[in-house]
């Protein structure tokens, strides 16, 4: 039988066929499309359409953002993959690209006193400060003398992904051999048995809770021989294959992160190059890196990666963006520039741990999804790339010989190159290279560097939980505070209607945010005014939370705190509230959520829905 | 074919009003910073009018919807994409600037030219409809003159509504001032109609008649001739955005009659 959505079932649905069915607009979906399309443009009778004889092979893409460019992040990446796909790439003319020209690595110190270190770290901090010569600090920061090998983006690029999707999508469209529909959210994988037959897309003209309203319409099914999926690490139709078919032995999405960055226009008298690239770790809590990557025409891209490891049930990411800008040694570059957008996402840091099957009967996975980013080099855009291009490699042979999209002849075509390119050495590589942050800071530096001299072959072993029991109660975690700051912090955060995480860090002395109205602003305000978040009507809420009794009985509610668009509130109910019209579709209340009904998965289900925050620079 | 209509809808794409928007020199006259990477969409007065084309074209067997759109080719088609899935129309691109800073007498020049052009465009069942107003081009006279242009007195600004009478006539409701319409009858096509919102809400997305309209748009893309919208002689002063309309002040304990109070001071201002 076939099955979607089950609740579904005894709806009348429309129905089309097309050849290949791809979920998702990102890195990796370019990388598939582009070369694709090159392929098929030698019309050779094998790429002829079967779900349409006579035309050429349909090849439909479905994104659930409402423009291309939607909702993704600035980077740095080595670029090689992508250079392979486009050798003149930087003559493109594609905005905000540049060649990296300078790269630092920077240990920043903790000017305030506020950030939680352990006392080994607050001891290596003092004999730092008692540094001369080349290893001084100054401005509160130690440059480390050299950029380690692996983390070296030399010879790269810093982009923005945003950009260059639109670039890329313009590219492959024009071709006329691929459509790439935005707007057009997927809530499902389709099966029959264990193979994927296509997709089914959300449903239309309900309410919040998915129940049929004014002009509704059953998504459609998409039946194709190949659905693709690239829908990224909290992708619905990701999500499906992995409910219905599971995961590999021993694989799981453990470790994530929420990146979450603003693109600043520097002053007028910046004396920063582009091409600039700073990676920097320490604050505003060990826990935390960040970045900081300067394009053409004084932009920077200027964020922070808050992890799941960081045991914190009340993180948040913006008031620690906040504290990062205002660091000594980025703050004096800064000061004066203008936020001219902002944005989070989450980034699956499982790597080759939580690789799902790759290939099945009927579709194939790439992108960070996959689990193809890279977390001991930092490098996930070009990885993705590369997966999509040896997809289409492979789809493109086994058009040519004729050979059914089974799950055997995908492996042999498509998992075969990948496990023998960059990608998959580089999954191998930094498989145990961050093992050690689960037993602190100093031992994940350790391990990270052995890892990454040693292509791998050394590490530190650690067992790693699931996200949700990687949250700490709050007593044991700001046992710093005595009981009754920890009290009052709680109540002021119930009675005053005050983020418990904004108490805690005033309380553990983090300074107030003063705004400046231009930088320095409220997160309303970098939603307001860094995007614009989509969110169309006739949707269903796409976060769900499952059992609202475990919620009712949450202490934590990291759910909340770590929310970046402030989506998630109290609410009167059991549950939190969610307000589809702030969600930036992060994905971080997937992870961030300390229960589970399952033990593996946690308490929030992230669905498929429509928009998300739309940011040109982002 | 009794009552069945020949309805062209003048559309084009604008940047997003939300993003960041900066008036740049140019050789060519001005234009906005990094035009070409700016999200762009179909004007929003625009699509209005589009959706009450296609209501209109539904409720009257045999009428067609053409939307004539300028804009650059490449944002054209990025923004067709979403645009193509909510209702049915055949296209008629014209390559051209994305910025607003366009004259509107040359705008519209080129908007009737293309309309003129179109193959077995009826002027005895043509309504022309637009946008009363637009997101770039705020002067509000583009749809008047490409109606002048191609000789069509017969019109109507601020439109909300339009009721087809059976003898092929039509009853118009336009805004006037005071949250009031006037009420007009015309005895037929060809006329213009500049919508200000309409009454219909936005389509679904409908993947089907997205496909159906994308096997028309990529060849009228390609068909796209190039509109001259230059300067033409004209110089301009300045260029600025409209008065930044945000303020953002922090303030913690103030009672709620306060604020809505302040509110309502500034809104009177």
């Amino acid at each position: 039988m076939n099955e979607g959505n089950e609740e579904a079932q005894e709806v009348e649905r429309q129905e089309m066929a097309v050849d290949i069915a791809c979920v998702g607009f990102g890195p990796a979906m370019g990388g598939f499309l582009t070369t694709l399309t090159r392929a098929l443009a030698g019309t050779e009778a094998a790429m002829e359409s079967k779900a349409m004889p006579g035309m050429p092979l349909q090849v439909l893409c479905y994104e659930r953002a409402d423009d291309l460019a939607a909702g993704v992040s600035g980077v740095v990446t080595r670029g090689q993959a992508i250079r392979a796909s486009f050798p003149e790439l930087e003559t493109a003319g594609i905005p905000m690209m540049t060649p990296v020209r300078q790269e630092k690595v920077l240990y920043l110190l903790d000017p305030g006193g506020a950030s939680r270190r352990s006392a080994a770290l607050r001891m290596g901090d003092i004999l730092l400060r008692a540094l001369c010569g080349p290893l001084r600090v100054e401005q509160d920061a130690l440059e480390l003398p050299y950029t380690p090998g692996f983390l070296r983006k030399h010879e790269g690029l810093v982009m923005s992904i945003g950009q260059f999707n639109q670039w890329v999508g313009g590219e492959l469209m024009a071709t006329g051999l691929a459509q790439v529909w935005p707007g057009t959210p997927v809530s499902t994988a389709l099966f029959d048995g264990k193979a994927v037959v296509g997709v089914r897309l959300a449903d239309q003209g309900v309410d919040r809770a998915g129940a049929p309203a004014a002009g509704y319409m059953a998504g459609m099914d998409v039946r194709a021989a190949l659905t693709v999926v690239g829908d990224g690490p909290v992708g619905a139709v990701g999500q499906s294959i992995d409910c219905k078919l599971g995961m590999p032995a021993g694989h799981g999405r453990h470790e994530w992160a929420v990146g979450m960055k603003m693109v600043v226009e520097l002053p007028e008298d910046t004396p920063l190059e582009a091409g600039t690239v700073w990676h920097t770790f320490g604050y505003p809590e060990p826990e935390i890196f960040g970045f900081l990557y300067v394009h053409p025409e004084r932009l920077a891209s200027v964020g922070i990666f808050v992890p799941s490891w960081m045991g914190n049930p009340e993180r948040t990411s913006y008031r620690y963006l906040q504290h990062f800008l205002q660091h000594p040694y980025l703050w004096r570059y800064l000061n004066g520039g203008t936020m001219r957008s902002w944005g989070a996402k989450s980034l699956e840091e499982s790597g080759a741990n939580g690789e799902p099957f790759l290939a099945g009967d009927g579709y194939a996975r790439i992108g960070e999804g996959s689990g193809s980013t890279n977390m001991l080099t930092g490098s996930g855009v070009d990885e993705a790339w590369a997966t999509g291009v040896q997809l289409a490699e492979a789809v493109a042979e086994l058009l040519r010989a004729g050979k059914a999209f089974t799950g055997e002849n995908l492996e042999a075509a498509y998992v075969r190159r990948r496990r023998a390119s960059f990608v998959e050495r580089g999954a191998q590589a930094a498989k145990q290279a961050r093992n050690g942050f689960h037993k602190g800071v100093v031992r994940g530096l350790i391990g990270m560097a052995l890892a990454g001299m040693s292509g791998g072959r050394l590490s530190l072993g650690a067992r790693i939980r699931p996200a949700h029991r990687q949250i700490e109660p709050l007593a044991n975690f700001y046992r710093r505070l005595q009981p009754e700051q920890l009290e009052k912090a709680i109540r002021e955060a119930r009675c005053g209607g005050r983020a418990l995480h904004d108490a805690l860090m005033d309380a553990c002395g983090w300074p107030e945010i003063r705004y400046d109205g231009k930088l320095l602003v409220s997160q309303q305000d970098a939603l307001l005014l860094g995007g614009k978040v989509q969110a169309a009507a006739g949707f269903a809420d796409h976060v769900i939370f499952r059992d609202p009794a475990l919620c009712a009985e949450c202490a934590e509610r990291t759910c909340i705190a770590m929310c970046s668009g402030q989506a998630i509130t109290q609410g009167e109910g059991a549950a939190p509230a969610f307000d589809r019209e702030k969600c930036i579709h992060c994905g971080a209340c997937l992870w961030n959520c300390a229960h589970s009904p399952d033990g593996e998965n946690s308490n929030v289900e992230f669905r498929a829905g429509a928009g998300g925050l739309h940011s040109a620079e982002n | 074919m009794a009552n069945s209509f020949h309805i062209v809808v003048c559309a084009s794409i604008v940047p997003d009003p939300l993003q960041t928007l900066e008036p740049v020199d140019a050789p060519g006259g001005p234009t906005l910073k990094n035009e070409m990477v700016l999200p762009a969409v179909l004007d929003p007065w625009a699509a209005c009018a589009l959706y009450e084309a296609a209501n209109l074209a539904a409720k009257h067997p045999g009428s067609k919807v053409w939307l004539v759109s300028l804009g650059p080719k490449a944002k054209l088609q990025q923004v067709m994409m979403t645009v193509a899935q909510k209702v049915p129309f055949e296209l008629v691109a014209i390559d051209g600037p994305l910025g607003g800073f366009t004259d509107a007498h040359a705008t519209a020049a080129a908007l009737a030219e293309a309309i003129a052009a179109i193959p077995g465009l009826e002027r005895s069942r043509l309504l022309l409809f637009g946008g009363w107003e637009s997101a770039a081009r705020g002067a509000g006279v583009t749809m008047q003159v490409v109606g002048e242009r191609l000789g069509i007195s017969d019109q109507f600004q601020g439109v909300d509504q339009i009721t087809v009478r059976d003898d092929g006539g039509f009853e118009v409701l336009e805004r006037v001032e005071g949250g009031q319409h006037q009420v007009s009858v015309c005895a037929g096509a060809p006329a213009v109609l500049g919508w200000a919102t309409g009454n219909l809400p936005e389509p679904r997305n409908s993947p089907q008649i997205g496909m159906v309209n994308m096997r028309g748009i990529l060849p009228a893309l390609q068909r796209a001739r190039s509109a001259k919208l230059g300067a033409n002689g004209l110089s301009y002063v300045s260029v600025s955005l409209p008065r930044q309309q945000r303020e953002t002040r922090v303030v913690r304990d103030m009672p709620e009659a306060e604020i809505a109070s302040e509110i309502v001071t500034w809104i009177a201002e």
